[in-house]
């Protein structure tokens, strides 16, 4: 279990992921070190996505050797399962309950007290608004509820599709302190903020049609280098 | 295990309560064709195996609604996700689903039973009305059972409301010909009879082999 602790948070060999004949993801090795941040970028369909689902244990990698928080994938998923914390594109909340009775059931979920969904709630500024239904939020303030979900647990590996995705500067400032650097967790981060995800990053990821085109330190690559992924 | 059971049992009964999308509907059902009945068999009431046969018939129908609709949220609105994130044992889900579908079919039935003795039975059931709570506790775990498992399934194909009663009906066969057999002699216009012990027999051995395999295979159906 010591290996395990001393391991990097996420190593990757080769990892090759498909959708019937359509190859999704292919070829990606990289090694994160445990408090740093990857920044993933790429044109739509580049494979961000399904590399998301595959480290939070969603989606069976077809090929290579996925290995995080020091546990092989697909075979010791249940170990990682909740250390992952994953803000997808879609929120993951039942728009018929309330923030606050989506927080209470994955809160059981996850076996966390219930005061740690109101703290959350009070820190992203949506503690007034928790007892309307989700159906009946804005997009922006649902991604807060989905924010405090992704935290619940307090996960040691963060993974946020666009965290700031639909919000206004006053919320994504309210946010930053949970997902940003501060929040001491190791995190992949998928922007389209090519500025912004760079400053966050410790090591960049570029995807072009599920095989890497780029893969460096954050100081050694220029926002322009990020830019030619989408051309 | 528990836990998880509690978390999306509470769940999703608050969730139907506030949204009424699945008893009403099943219960809707259930009395519109008690009423088609009545009129397409031209009689005012019937008794023993044709009443028993209307009854199941109806149910099962009516259950294959709910069925339809136990997924519905988990696909739609990424549950499946929020749960195969969560650190607990996945079949846990499959336990909770059973769970819920089995307390829509309870409900169903307490109003839907009524109704078919007051608008087709000939015979008065209440003389008989601990054995027939057995048999539809028993009938109910079953359709619970395996309609979880086929809402399961279903819910991964596009054609759900196809598949879901493609593969539900043929498979809660047994069930239906062992429920009826166990309630015919229960609605005699002579009187109600003494249940067939066998028939209970069968029904619970329905249970308990599905249960079983459903519990083996549920871990399979969440995989991507």
């Amino acid at each position: 279990m010591a290996g395990a602790e001393a391991a990097p948070a996420i190593a990757l060999q080769d990892l090759g992921r498909a959708y019937g004949e359509r190859v999704a993801l292919s070829g990606v090795t990289l090694s994160l070190a445990r408090g740093q941040t990857l920044a993933v970028f790429g044109a739509n369909g580049a494979g961000k996505t399904t590399l998301l689902r595959v480290l939070a244990t969603l989606l069976r990698p077809h090929a290579g050797e996925v290995v995080v928080l020091g546990r092989r994938l697909p075979r010791e998923g249940w170990a990682v399962r909740g250390r992952v914390g994953l803000l997808a594109h879609e929120p993951l909340l039942y728009r018929d309950l309330t923030a606050r009775e989506n927080l209470r059931f994955h809160a059981r979920l996850h076996g966390v007290a219930g005061g740690r969904g109101e703290e959350l709630l009070e820190a992203v500024g949506m503690a007034r608004r928790g007892d309307e239904p989700v159906r009946s939020l804005s997009r922006g303030m649902a991604q807060r509820v989905a924010i405090c979900r992704a935290l619940l647990h307090e996960p040691e590996l963060l993974l946020l599709d666009e965290p700031l995705a639909n919000l206004d500067p006053g919320a994504a400032g309210a946010v930053a302190p949970l997902v940003g650097r501060g929040s001491g967790a190791t995190r992949v981060l998928i922007s389209h903020d090519v500025e912004q995800g760079l400053a966050e990053a410790d090591l960049v990821l570029g995807l072009r049609g599920g095989r890497p085109a780029l893969l460096a330190p954050a100081g050694a690559v220029s926002a322009d280098d990020v830019r030619g992924l989408y051309r | 295990m528990r836990r998880a059971v509690e978390a999306v049992v509470r769940k999703d009964l608050r969730v139907e309560l506030r949204t009424g999308e699945a008893v009403p509907a099943m219960l809707l059902f259930s009395v519109s064709t008690f009423v088609l009945f009545h009129f397409a068999l031209d009689r005012r009431s019937v008794e023993g195996d044709l009443a028993a046969g209307v009854l199941w018939v109806t149910l099962l129908f009516a259950a294959v609604l709910g069925i339809t609709r136990l997924f519905v949220a988990e696909r739609e609105q990424g549950g499946f996700d929020g749960f195969l994130l969560a650190p607990v044992d996945r079949t846990s889900l499959f336990v909770a689903k059973a769970a819920v579908l089995f307390c829509f079919l309870v409900a169903v039935e307490l109003a839907a039973v009524p109704a078919f003795a007051i608008l087709l039975l000939e015979p008065s059931p209440w003389g008989a009305v601990p054995e027939l709570v057995a048999v539809l506790l028993l009938a109910d775990l079953g359709v619970a059972v395996v309609g979880t498992l086929i809402g399961a399934l279903g819910i991964q194909t596009r054609a759900r409301e196809l598949i879901v009663p493609i593969l539900a009906l043929p498979l809660m066969l047994p069930l239906a010909i062992a429920a009826a057999r166990a309630t015919s002699p229960l609605l005699l216009e002579a009187g109600a009879q003494a249940l067939p012990g066998r028939w209970l027999v069968v029904l619970g051995l329905y249970d308990l082999v599905f249960g079983l395999l459903a519990f083996a295979v549920f871990d399979f159906l969440l995989e991507e």
